[in-house]
């Protein structure tokens, strides 16, 4: 494990500096389409986090976002909570939930966690209408700020750095070490003495908390809050796709996936709509047969044949 | 970085589509007013939008651009429309909202489809000055929000109306004694649906209703065949469901099954579609539901027909209309102010009163307080036995059985 480097440092510091004068210089649109790539970036790293090592393809994305989402909804729209004690709120209880189905799941493996990962969402989503429906009652989710596209960008990007230094911490701990070891083999890795199921539920819980903190800086943007748009699958396949497309065994794969895929889903949308889901279904068989380690990977690959 | 790794991308064969989108945005039509749409061509919304907003745009194009573009100082213009599905996702919507403002750099921008949609949608319009006529968005927060966002209209009503036209409609059959107090109320468990149902519990109260079945089912359950047992076995006088599409029909369909025998049987959205009196013909003769219109008056009969002739659809039997209203009113603003002036032709929808199919239609503080709330299948057609400052209601009708 080679220590980092100070040109790595500069690099990261520059590229932020980058991404954090973009609301200065975009227009609208471009903005708009930075907001939604930065959300990407924030969902998928901390995704890949978890997801990267251990190979546990998780589908549960969109439930803690919508967990985000939703709570923030509530609490401002009919407890009169302000935005950023919901902010703070939200995460914690996603991770508290991530912990419970962490510990109830993650014995799961291969295809049976991905499947119930599949249904958290929908099964988190009924769970919260109904406990609105039954026991709190609602006139409408509204998330009225002043924010504006600029604000949200700004704590995203703030939430990425975060998210970046917690996984390079992750890298160079025993504990994600340890995730390594359980991703290549999880029975030596038991063998060996490692608690296998604390270190994937702490990852686990570390997505869930992150999701919900986007999806709670997300909540402001979309105003008015649905459960069955916050709670979106659609949302949770787009995370794994980007990641993948990026690579999951770098802290910076899915930064490198989001980007273009944001950009030629833009292209697509606006040109040629009807077509979104078939660009979707082509990404994952560019996945499968053509970059299995993602972009990052075809880099690497090219740069050793380069040297060699 | 985003350039660089856009090319990168390019580089591995995904050219084509960057190709075919420049050279399809290099064509455009001189001499042109562009106004901009977005709604749900696909998604959970789409069945509602591809009813009442697609065809009603469509439609109002075609009917502008016949009688050769809108009347402006420097002449007539012609409509470029474009158009953008937002997939019934608000991130998707903002950004394409944003895509018609600064890339397409539209004149107007025809308001979205759906509450949640004008809400999200509402900070873009007001922040580039676009008027919003929100259609399809029922709140109760118009007061805060229309404060909020200068630019922004709403002309479908209320929560609280829309609760209120429902009971008004119990209480008149209860005095006359038709129907007795009680009622089976079911909700689905979803934003909208709880809205309603939380605003009925103390409205129905109030006037004396009793509410002997309260209970809601999941968003997009197949299965409502255990809510119309629970329903009919409260032996209730009358039937409402706070329902969305779907579920209209399946409820419908399940108290066929059950022959649930009320007087009054209520289904919320999308009752008033020409597809529900479609599927079930007489058996849903004096069923009653959200909106309405007059079907009656020259100008709705005109309204019909046209609609029917031009986008080979029928109407539904409510927000259609109100929607080709609100792009009527955009269209004698713009005209009236006689430029493509945003600022200008919002002050003008202000001051403003307006000759629409559904009659003048004025604004005071932004919110046009004329429409209907509850319907009527009356024969085969669906018509307004409610409203709020609506000339032509008919008068209701008890139902009797499902034949």
């Amino acid at each position: 494990m080679k220590q980092v480097s100070w040109s790595g440092i500069v690099l990261a510091i520059i590229l932020f500096a980058l991404a954090a004068i973009v609301p200065l210089v975009a227009n609208g649109y471009h903005l708009s389409v930075a907001v939604t790539a930065i959300m990407y970036v924030a969902l998928a790293t901390s995704w890949a986090l978890f997801s990267g090592p251990t190979h546990y393809i998780s589908l549960a994305s969109g439930a803690f976002f919508g967990v985000g989402g939703y709570l923030v909804a509530t609490g401002m729209s009919d407890y009169d909570q302000s935005f950023w004690l919901m902010a703070a709120i939200a995460p914690v209880v996603a991770a508290i939930l991530a912990t419970l189905i962490g510990l109830a799941t993650l014995r799961l493996s291969g295809v049976y966690f991905v499947i119930f990962t599949l249904g958290l969402a929908e099964m988190v989503r009924n769970l919260v209408s109904w406990i609105q429906n039954n026991f709190l009652g609602s006139r409408g989710l509204y998330v009225l700020t002043d924010f504006t596209e600029a604000h949200i960008y700004w704590m995203l990007l703030a939430v990425c750095v975060v998210i970046y230094i917690f996984g390079w911490w992750l890298s160079h701990s025993r504990l994600g070490f340890a995730l390594r070891i359980i991703g290549n083999d999880e029975a030596v890795a038991k063998h060996v003495g490692i608690n296998t199921a604390l270190s994937k539920v702490v990852l686990f819980m570390t997505t869930g908390f992150f999701a919900a903190l986007v999806g709670a800086i997300i909540a402001p943007r979309y105003s008015y809050i649905e459960p069955n748009q916050v709670f979106s699958p659609e949302l949770s396949f787009l995370v794994v796709i980007m990641a993948l497309i990026g690579g999951t065994n770098r802290l910076w794969g899915p930064l490198v996936g989001v980007i273009p895929f944001t950009i030629i889903w833009e292209i697509i949308s606006s040109n040629f709509s009807n077509f979104s889901t078939l660009f979707l279904g082509l990404a994952f068989l560019l996945i499968v047969y053509v970059i299995p380690n993602g972009f990052v990977g075809l880099l690497e690959k090219w740069g050793r044949r380069l040297r060699a | 970085m985003k350039r660089r790794t856009f090319n990168k991308a390019i580089a591995k064969g995904i050219a084509t589509a960057g190709l075919a989108a420049f050279l399809s945005t290099t064509s455009w039509a001189a001499d042109t007013i562009k106004i901009g749409a977005v709604w749900p061509k696909t998604g959970p919304l789409a069945g509602g939008a591809t009813v009442t907003q697609g065809p009603n745009i469509e439609m109002w194009v075609k009917q502008v651009n016949a009688r050769g573009g809108l009347k402006l100082k420097d002449g007539q213009k012609m409509i470029e429309l474009i158009e953008y599905d937002d997939k019934t996702n608000p991130g998707e919507h903002i950004k394409a909202v944003q895509r018609l403002a600064t890339q397409d750099k539209v004149d107007f921008i025809i308001a979205p489809y759906g509450t949640g949609f004008n809400i999200a949608a509402a900070p873009i319009y007001a922040k580039y000055g676009y008027p919003q006529i929100a259609v399809s968005a029922i709140s109760d927060k118009i007061e805060e929000l229309t404060a909020r966002y200068p630019n922004l209209f709403f002309t479908l009503g209320t929560t609280t109306a829309f609760v209120e036209g429902v009971r008004d409609i119990l209480v008149d059959m209860r005095d006359a004694g038709t129907i007795g107090n009680k009622v089976a109320m079911i909700n689905v468990a979803d934003a909208f649906g709880i809205e309603l149902a939380d605003a009925a519990r103390p409205i129905f109260a109030k006037a004396g209703l009793e509410i002997v079945y309260d209970k809601s089912y999941p968003l997009g359950t197949p299965d409502l065949s255990p809510v119309m047992k629970g329903a009919k076995a409260s032996n209730p006088d009358a039937f409402v469901a706070w329902s969305y599409p779907p579920d209209t029909f399946g409820l419908t369909e399940q108290a066929v099954i059950e022959n649930l025998d009320v007087k009054a049987f209520y289904t919320a959205v999308a009752t008033c579609f020409p597809a529900y009196g479609g599927k079930f013909g007489s058996k849903v003769n004096n069923n009653l539901g959200a909106g309405g219109v007059n079907p009656d008056t020259p100008e709705m009969k005109a309204y019909f027909k046209a609609h029917k002739e031009l986008t080979g659809k029928d109407a539904d039997f409510w927000a259609s209309a109100n929607t080709y209203v609100s792009l009527q009113i955009l269209e004698q603003a713009i005209e009236g102010v006689g430029a493509s002036d945003k600022a200008a032709v919002s002050q003008y929808i202000k001051d403003n009163t307006f000759k629409t199919i559904m009659g003048d239609i004025k604004f005071e503080n932004q919110f046009s307080n004329r429409f209907w709330t509850v319907g009527q299948w009356q024969d085969g057609v669906f018509r307004g036995v409610k409203s709020v400052n609506v000339d032509g209601a008919a008068s209701v009708r008890a139902k009797s059985g499902w034949n």
